[in-house]
């Protein structure tokens, strides 16, 4: 292993630099803040040759999503890029790649939706891809986000999963913000995600193979009975091949990450980079004695339910914060999630679910300190469990109309 | 061009036992213009949602002898572009021999082209991708119950373009695709039916030449949709050609050919309306205005087309 020296970059620039290593054999990609530097960096490594990769500058997202799906479907190792109304305008096509069991890799700059419109970092837009049958990774930082692309191809591409990987990021907050990185050495890539050469390609196949047929009745319930499976089975391998790259580079790999929650009483459930907030203020309160825990689940498809129900185990108060709403829903869809997992597992706690950071808003200090204490108000009873809030946003709960005050 | 009984000896690339309709123009076009591949030239087909697609990909039964894929409605020039795509950069990356020769075709019906799928299709062109899309026109959504599209002929009974009262069938004239494609300024565009084989396999033979995108739209009736025998198909389209209803025409990098109707085989309108169901209610005597209307858009297009062919006469491909 040879890494490069720390140096400072974006996460975008980190994903396009792990997908230049991994030199797919297609790309088509469509500009969207805040992804389109991804595939800003990616064009200059086509044009200096860096790529053998076949650049298809499509119209749209939509179409930038079918032609993966035609070069997977062709046998070729494919990636892309997209964000916020590029994911939401591809949504019929995430569901044929993963029907279609093609191991195309995304990157997804995470954004809010429309409308208004934002340009800003929430995670409205993956969490509209969270039942496509993608496997959805959430990076923390800008160096998890070039981990998490790199073990995204032999994931996908593993015989036994056979799946598009979305590997995600938060927008601007990690998409944009200089960060100290490493970078392991060309080979040392190319070799850990190896050659891709499927032998059931239309161009690879040796008698003519038939892609995206029609299937009626049983036949599709069992393809998608069969999808289930496979996307559920994909956890040991994903935990499997992040291992071996945290072996390769030295950086941990753990589907969930979850910080100080051996003995954890009030645990905090957060996805990507809000969790550095949450751990920021959770240190000084574990200073000043009190037993808090941070979970952060990195793959969030599959949702890995033992895990998490294990790290909330001990839990006296549990606080879910969610960065995109469920409308017309209880809970934000991380909530609905982990509330399912310690109901599988016979598991329960007083709890909270937040709403936060939409469109960018700031999590702050003091907001984070804000549900720590009503962590401890859950715990002691003082607050009623199974509530919902926009974080920061008080007023907005119960209030008839917010624009009008 | 190989003759008949050649073209008849040449492997079929869709089998038999399709689920189309009895007389359906969409196998008719696919045959035909599939006969125009270079023997050497191995295809991959991708299509569109429509009913060439589900009545010939019923799972577990397949009735393509070629690599075939389709992905959705919109997007089967964006889908072929992608196993373009992949073919080349799986070349230059060394997966695929260098040498190899491989041509990708797309079909997608006039819903799925004239309508839904044409900013795929705009794309696909405008990129390059060495690429022969086939529109294969019946006029209308035939898959989900004869709806209306930008293909259906003005005058025509859809079953959302209705006869009533107050409303004579689709109000509008159909848009023209061919020309919108030949202003992309690709090498090859051609417009043709499934009753002029020679003219079809021909037209096809020249844009499988090309290296790069063409364009074929081609009549493939309905025989459900446009009410009439399932033993009209062929017929039918020589009237619409006769009729000059349907003008057989290419642009060849950049040169317009339009191919003329002889005297004594122009037919008025009629002869291509009156036999089809589609149109029944035009011959109301309330409606003879209607028809009077397609005439005059008839002679409109074709005088069109005649100016197109006289500028373009010393073109040099706008490409070049
Ligand atoms: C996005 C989307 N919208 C609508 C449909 C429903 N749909 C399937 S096929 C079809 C009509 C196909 O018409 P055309 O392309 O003319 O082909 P034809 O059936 O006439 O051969 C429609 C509307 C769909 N599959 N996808
Ligand atoms: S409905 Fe029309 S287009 Fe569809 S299969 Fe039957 S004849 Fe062909
Ligand atoms: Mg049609």
């Amino acid at each position: 292993m040879t890494a490069t020296k720390p140096f400072s970059a974006t996460g975008n620039q980190m994903i396009a630099e792990a997908m230049r290593q991994a030199d797919p054999d297609v790309m088509a990609a469509y500009p969207i803040t805040p992804q389109t530097t991804i595939v800003e960096n990616y064009a200059k490594f086509v044009a200096n040759g860096a790529v053998t990769t076949e650049f298809v500058t499509v119209e749209s997202e939509h179409s930038a999503m079918s032609a993966c799906v035609g070069a997977s479907a062709a046998g070729a190792r494919v990636a892309t890029a997209t964000a916020s109304q590029g994911l939401a305008l591809m949504w019929e096509e995430l569901f044929i790649a993963a029907g279609m069991r093609l191991p195309i890799v995304m990157a997804n700059a995470n954004r809010a939706l429309s409308a208004p419109i934002n340009i800003h970092g929430d995670h409205s837009d993956v969490m509209g891809a969270r039942d496509t049958g993608w496997i959805l990774l959430f990076a923390e930082t800008a160096q998890e986000a070039y981990d998490n692309t790199v073990i995204s191809f032999p994931i996908a591409e593993d015989p036994d999963v056979q799946l598009p990987v979305m590997t995600t990021l938060d927008g601007f907050i990690t998409s944009h913000a200089m960060e100290r990185c490493v970078m392991e050495d060309d080979e040392t890539v190319r070799s850990f995600v190896g050659d891709y050469a499927p032998a059931n390609g239309l161009l690879t196949s040796p008698t003519p193979l038939g892609a995206g047929m029609f299937a009626n009745g049983d036949s599709y319930m069992k393809s998608r009975y069969m999808l289930r499976h496979a996307i559920q089975d994909s956890l040991p391998v994903i935990e499997r091949v992040g291992k071996a790259w945290a072996d390769t580079c030295g950086r941990p790999f753990d589907v969930v990450d979850a910080w100080e929650c051996d003995d954890a009483e009030l645990i905090v459930v957060v996805l990507g980079s809000a969790a550095g907030n949450v751990r920021h203020i959770a240190r000084e309160l574990r200073a000043a004695g009190k037993k808090v825990g941070v979970v952060r689940p990195r793959v969030y498809r599959p949702f890995p339910v033992k895990q998490i129900a294990e790290a909330c185990k001990g839990a006296k108060a549990i606080a879910i914060m969610d960065r995109a709403d469920s409308l017309g829903g209880q809970y934000g869809p991380l909530a609905v999630d982990v509330l399912g997992a310690l109901a599988s597992a016979g598991q329960s706690a007083p709890f909270h679910n937040y709403i936060y950071g939409l469109g960018g808003n700031d999590l702050t200090n003091d907001l984070v300190h804000k549900v720590f204490d009503d962590l401890e108000k859950l715990a002691d009873g003082s607050l009623g469990t199974g509530g919902t809030s926009y974080l920061g946003m008080q007023e907005a709960e119960g209030a008839q109309n917010i624009w009008l005050g | 061009m190989a003759g008949l009984k050649e073209l008849s000896r040449k492997p079929e690339k869709l089998a038999p036992g399709h689920r189309l309709c009895g007389g359906c123009g969409a196998s008719m076009a696919v045959r035909q213009v599939m006969m125009g591949l270079p023997d050497d030239v191995e295809p991959v087909v991708g299509c569109a949602t429509g009913c060439l697609e589900v009545s010939t990909t019923i799972y577990p039964y397949d009735s393509w002898n070629v690599p075939f894929v389709h992905n959705a409605f919109e997007n089967a020039a964006a889908t072929v572009s992608g196993v373009e795509a992949a073919f080349k950069g799986m070349q230059r990356a060394g997966k695929i021999p260098a040498d190899k020769k491989m041509k990708f075709v797309a079909f997608g019906g006039d819903g799925g082209t004239y309508d839904i799928g044409l900013q795929s299709l705009s794309g696909a062109m405008e990129r390059g991708h060495d690429m022969v899309y086939v529109c294969y026109d019946n006029g209308a959504y035939m898959n989900t119950g004869i709806q209306r599209s930008s293909a259906t002929p003005k005058g025509a009974w859809a079953t959302t373009a209705e006869v009533g009262k107050d409303q004579q069938g689709k109000q509008q004239v159909r848009k023209d695709l061919t020309s919108i494609i030949a202003a992309h300024g690709v090498p090859y565009v051609a417009q043709s039916t499934v009753g002029h084989w020679k003219d079809l396999v021909s037209k096809a033979e020249k844009a499988f030449a090309v290296d790069g995108p063409a364009f074929l739209n081609v009549l493939s009736p309905c025989p459900r949709g446009w009410r009439i025998g399932s033993d009209e198909t062929a017929q039918i389209c020589r009237w619409a050609v006769d009729t000059k209803f349907w003008p057989l025409f290419e642009v060849e990098n950049g040169v317009w050919k339009l191919t003329p109707v002889r005297e004594k085989n122009l037919k008025p309108l009629e002869d291509y309306l009156r036999p089809q169901g589609r149109f029944k209610h035009l011959f109301k005597p309330e409606n003879a205005h209607i028809i009077e209307e397609m005439k005059a858009d008839v002679d409109a297009y074709w005088a069109y087309l005649e100016g197109r062919v006289e500028s373009s006469k010393d073109a040099t491909s706008p490409i070049e």
